[in-house]
């Protein structure tokens, strides 16, 4: 297990390196610099900017010391947010994007998960087929059309709930957000438990179990419920990835302050050292996320044991 | 998607000859039905959703790619007399007006032009990318393999819907761009499954047949792995156009993908979604389409897998 950890810590490192050599290098050779405005600076002033932000030294050692920074969570100088660091600018928007993902996985976990085992039971009913087409719909509708779809009818035509903005994570503000950026996963959960569970019920120790005479609910959920989460499970780790990259569209749709809309705005401002930061702070998020996916699913599964 | 289903049932003939072995006579016992390819046809055609989805997607080709050829009006045609104007058939615009006045229909006719020809290229790139990749490393073996492989598994962690906007933002929007970035995002699963089918295939009997004749390493894998791998490729390859299509209207919903005068489905929803409380059809009208296309796609990829999965059969 402790071996399998750093293993995986070990592939994590050049994983972030190259995402944070990349992002580097990129906006590097992106036109126009933090200190180009509307007023074009005296060139004494400007070399004097560039001095202080290091930006006058040979470029490995500004990527050294990009690094050496970053090492102590420092992103820079947002271009276009003058007064604040980009690392501000994160540590604003973090916990909003957090409380918002945070929700929408707990939701498609909370609905996925019964779906797919009810889809399951009643395999080839009419429930069966109405769990799955809904499940397709989840699928081939993008969240950036559901997410408008739900503002118009719910906060435009019927009125029961804001249209957007974030109000402090008032739960009225979260409610659609949240549905709009778990419906897919919803999806994917959904008919992903259900083929494992139904794999899962025509194996012989559930039919051991039920032989043995115990009830139908103790046989699914004392014995199939486990094995049948474990795809779901190792499926966790693109989900979130999925939330993560949603999110950027959702908060730009609902107008919530969190890390996607600063990722957006920097995006179409140009504003670099802000786009490149919160690519390496996502970057870092996923690899850690997923990290912590895998070693959770060697606890669910007795089989997995990560010592070789 | 006619230029979906068109590779697909050239290279099923194909498929065909070269699976008998390396020696061209071809055996004049093996009847023409028992190909994999015609199988496959024969039991897409029992699935009743996979061919009204292959149809629709037909239809929808024909009119993005003839529609506005036909249509009054151009992609930027101003009419000055509608602004926003309702869907209706007097005033000639079948599905409304935008906020200046372009005509709805034809706009979104571009925009499956462009959607569509983005799935075609960067699904193009990520199968040449991804069969070469895995046939080589699952051909190679040994030690290559593992570092090919190992790359992969780097290149899946990354955070690559942030590359791309961040290249996006840095070389400014370009559709050239679009196609060879979503391209070169979408190749790694191809990769793994043509390395996996390689694997397998290279102890087959007509390999070594074809090491003994002397053939070429990369002869080998040209012309007898790679044709071999297709069926499971060409499952992925239908799950791949529907990624790709959601994933240039994802970029072009925030304002990263294709320029103005073009125009893509998602570039079309995010202005509706700004007018949507006064003129809803801007919204609904290319988010229909956008969802009819992905839905099919995906009744059509659950067809074709389990038409060539042989698990099922």
């Amino acid at each position: 297990m402790l071996s399998y950890t750093l293993k995986r810590l070990a592939l994590a490192i050049p994983t972030l390196l190259i995402v944070i050599t990349i992002s580097f290098f990129l906006m590097r050779v992106a036109p126009g610099g933090p200190f180009d405005g509307e007023r074009q600076l005296p060139p004494e002033i400007e070399a004097n900017l560039k001095a202080a932000y290091h930006l006058d030294e040979p470029l490995p050692m500004q990527y050294l010391r990009y690094m050496g920074n970053l090492l102590q969570g420092d992103f820079g100088p947002s271009f276009k947010y003058k007064d604040f660091s980009v690392t501000e600018l994160i540590v604003q928007g973090f916990p909003v994007s957090l409380e918002l993902g945070f929700w929408a996985i707990l939701l498609a976990l909370a609905i996925g998960l019964p779906l797919g085992v009810i889809a399951a039971l009643k395999r080839n009913s009419s429930i069966d087929y109405l769990v799955m087409s809904i499940a397709l719909g989840g699928i081939a509708v993008p969240n950036f059309v559901i997410a408008p779809l739900l503002a118009l009818v719910f906060g435009v035509l019927l009125a029961w709930l804001p249209a957007g903005g974030w109000n402090g994570g008032a739960w009225q503000n979260m409610l659609l957000p949240v549905i709009a950026l778990s419906i897919q996963q919803i999806a994917y959960i959904a008919r992903m438990m259900r083929a494992s569970m139904i794999e899962i019920l025509s194996s012989h120790f559930i039919r051991t179990a039920r032989a043995k005479g115990l009830s139908e609910s103790e046989v699914i959920w004392r014995h199939a419920m486990r094995p049948a989460m474990l795809p779901v499970v190792s499926y966790l780790g693109p989900a979130i990835a999925g939330i993560i990259t949603g999110s950027v569209v959702i908060e730009q749709i609902f107008g919530i302050p969190g890390i996607g809309r600063y990722f957006v705005q920097g995006a179409l401002n140009r504003d670099y050292t802000l786009v490149m930061g919160t690519v390496v702070f996502y970057g870092a998020l996923i690899v850690l996320l997923n990290l912590i996916v895998d070693l959770l699913y060697s606890v669910l599964d007795p089989q997995i044991r990560y010592d070789d | 998607m006619t230029t979906d289903t068109t590779p697909y049932s050239s290279d099923e003939r194909s498929t065909g000859l070269p699976a008998g072995g390396p020696n061209p006579p071809a055996a004049p016992d093996v009847k023409p039905g028992d190909s994999l390819g015609r199988e496959a046809w024969r039991r897409l055609k029992q699935n009743k959703a996979a061919m009204a989805s292959l149809v629709i997607l037909i239809v929808m080709a024909i009119i993005c790619v003839a529609g506005p050829w036909f249509m009054p009006w151009d992609l930027d045609e101003v009419d000055w007399e509608a602004f926003m104007a309702e869907p209706s058939l007097s005033s000639g615009h079948l599905l409304g007006t935008d906020a200046n006045g372009r005509d709805l229909l034809t706009r979104t006719l571009y925009g499956g032009r462009v959607s569509l020809s983005v799935a075609l290229v960067a699904t193009v790139v990520s199968l040449v990318i991804g069969v070469l990749y895995g046939a080589i490393s699952g051909y190679v073996g040994g030690r290559v393999d593992n570092a090919m492989m190992r790359f992969v598994d780097i290149m899946y962690s990354l955070p690559f819907m942030f590359l791309v906007i961040l290249l996006m933002v840095v070389f400014g929007r370009n559709i050239f761009l679009i196609y060879a970035a979503i391209g070169a995002v979408e190749w790694l699963d191809m990769a793994r499954i043509v390395r996996g089918q390689t694997l397998g295939l290279k102890r087959r009997e007509f390999i070594e047949a074809a090491h003994a004749l002397g053939v070429k390493g990369s002869t080998i894998v040209t012309r007898h792995l790679i044709p071999n791998a297709l069926g499971p490729v060409i499952v992925y390859v239908t799950l791949t156009v529907p990624k790709v299509i959601l994933l240039e209207s994802f970029l072009s919903f925030l304002g990263l993908g294709v320029q103005e005068p073009l125009t893509s489905w998602g570039v079309l929803i995010s202005e509706g979604k700004d007018m949507m409380e006064t003129a809803p059809w801007m919204l609904l009208v290319p988010s229909l389409f956008l969802a009819v296309t992905l839905f099919c796609l995906n009744f059509l990829g659950d067809g074709l897998r389990d038409a060539l999965d042989p698990k099922t059969r």
